[in-house]
């Protein structure tokens, strides 16, 4: 069984992963290690947690501008997530998603938060598409 | 958002990737705060120009890039003087990192020059459209002369740069320009009164993310300068208005006296120029103008300075008035371009410096790690000389 969710493409291509929600904001600066792509940020609910390979939903991006470079150093150490999705696109994600060469898309018409974590999920940049495969 | 033939062709790829890739950050751009179509820029001015900020990957992302800019572009300044960096004592290793970033931006087609002042070096015009970066420049394009711009990140001004577009929202439309707070400024004779890097702090600090009406203060360009880099530093204002001075504020469809309102004291301003001993003096921020080089000159003649004075200004500015600059230099105190007060690891190293800015004045503290004094240019010559 599967169902699509329409949202709006901000970065192209297409990635599949299992999911991994974030109900707090990420800063990618100083909150994710470029290098294992671990959540470090003190008392996010991610902390600890790898990015790396995941279907990644957060809210939106946070803190300092420099943090699109940190989206694009984790493409390069082959810790990024394979897709992000966030509640409202803004400047700092979705310049790194672009960068970094990874699909993209906000603005889900369903809340994506009612899915589970470690749900196969499949991210169509281009067509602004979730597909939820339970 | 709406692109023509020849946006559609880039996002495409028929002008390359890399084109491709930057019409796709100004097309997500467009999407993120609704913008309808992209408008054509006049000059762009990118920050990230700093190895500090942008670090190693950073680095390669712009090594990686394969097009020229398609207007005349500029850096943000840099963490040093490019060519006498070691005169102030920054580390060969900071500066063989720092160069690779400029020759990476070299390669693009961006001009070396890295000032915060981009206004004296490329002509700027009422209602032109920009895509500027620095804050204070960004304040100083809306506010004192009446061109269009948002404020920037390094990868958004690059990609405007090399499609020179950018996608039309925020500040680009007049109706987003209109004042939200009044800010009426207490005159008096106390000897600060007319210091506006002072009152730039204060008013920042109130407006917030707010557009200000500034009322009841009549500030030279240089003033504007000082008021809006501090207003930038204090608060988050890109673009302020001054009654009866900036260009806008004579416009039949300008809308003023927002409600709000506040007034500054003038025992305010007096309060933040606090005594205390320096060891050293640092002027140029924003970067000096030619008017300001030439008041230094006069104040600083037959003086020798007793503690480091620097004297930050853009390279082109300082080329060009190399009478004053020889005339300043002659009293000890430095002249120095590309970098400033806030971005150079060279402040570091002070406990207290003295500034006449307003913007240095918020940022030295956290920036440099050092205590800060704010007083008159006449005070900073005074207190560098004594």
């Amino acid at each position: 069984m599967s169902f699509t969710i329409q949202g709006r493409g901000i970065s192209k291509g297409q990635g599949s992963g299992e999911l991994l929600k974030s109900s707090e904001p990420i800063s990618f600066l100083s909150g994710v290690d470029p290098q294992t792509g671990v959540v470090v940020e003190n008392g996010h609910p991610l902390q600890g947690k790898s990015i790396a390979g995941k279907v990644l939903a957060f809210p939106y991006g946070k803190g300092s501008t420099v943090g699109s470079y940190v989206i694009y150093a984790l493409k390069r150490n082959e810790k990024s997530p394979v897709a992000i999705i966030n509640i409202d696109a803004e400047t700092i994600i979705a310049v790194g998603a672009i960068i970094a060469d990874i699909p993209m898309i906000d603005r889900l018409e369903k809340n994506i938060f009612d899915v589970d974590d470690g749900t196969n999920i499949i991210v169509d940049g281009d067509l602004g598409t979730a597909i939820i495969e339970q | 958002m709406y692109l023509d033939s020849e946006d559609e062709s880039i996002l495409n790829g028929e002008y390359g990737e890399t084109r491709q890739k930057m019409m796709e950050i100004l097309l997500a751009l467009g999407k993120v705060f609704n913008a309808e179509n992209l408008v054509p820029i006049t000059s762009a001015q990118i920050s990230g120009a700093s190895y500090k900020t942008i670090g190693e990957w950073g680095l390669e992302w712009l090594n990686n890039l394969d097009a020229r800019v398609a207007v005349p572009s500029i850096l943000n300044p840099i963490g040093m003087p490019r060519e006498s960096w070691r005169d102030i004592g920054i580390s060969t290793e900071f500066a063989e990192n720092q160069n690779k970033v400029i020759k990476a931006y070299k390669r693009l087609g961006i001009k070396m020059e890295c000032t915060c002042t981009p206004y004296y070096l490329n002509i700027t015009n009422y209602g032109d459209h920009l895509a500027w970066s620095e804050s204070s420049a960004v304040s100083y394009a809306n506010s004192v002369i009446g061109a269009r711009t948002n404020r920037e990140g390094g990868p958004s001004a690059l990609a405007a740069a090399m499609i020179g577009k950018t996608p039309n929202y925020g500040l680009h439309l007049f109706k987003n320009r209109m004042p939200e707070i009044t800010i009426e400024v207490e005159s008096g004779s106390g000897v600060h009164s007319g210091h506006y890097g002072a009152i730039g702090y204060l008013a920042g600090k109130i407006a917030g993310n707010k557009i200000p009406f500034l009322t009841n203060i009549r500030p030279s360009r240089d003033q504007l300068k000082a008021l809006g880099a501090a207003m930038a530093a204090s608060g988050a204002v890109a673009l302020y208005h001054v009654k009866g001075i900036t260009p806008e504020t004579k416009l039949p469809t300008f809308k003023t006296e927002p409600v709000e309102k506040v007034v500054i004291e003038q025992s305010e301003i007096e309060s933040l120029f606090e005594k205390s001993d320096v060891d050293a003096v640092a002027v140029g921020c924003p970067h000096c103008s030619p008017d300001e080089l030439s008041r230094l000159a006069s104040l600083l003649e037959g003086k020798k300075t007793t503690k480091t004075f620097f004297v930050f200004v853009a390279k082109g500015v300082k080329d060009s008035n190399m009478g004053y600059v020889s005339k300043i230099e002659k009293s000890g105190a430095k002249v120095v371009e590309d970098t400033c007060i806030v971005v150079s690891p060279a402040m570091d190293v002070f406990d207290t410096v003295m500034v006449d800015s307003g913007k240095a004045f918020a940022y030295v503290p956290n920036m440099c790690g050092c205590n800060v004094r704010i007083g008159t240019l006449e005070e900073c010559v005074l207190a560098a000389t004594s």
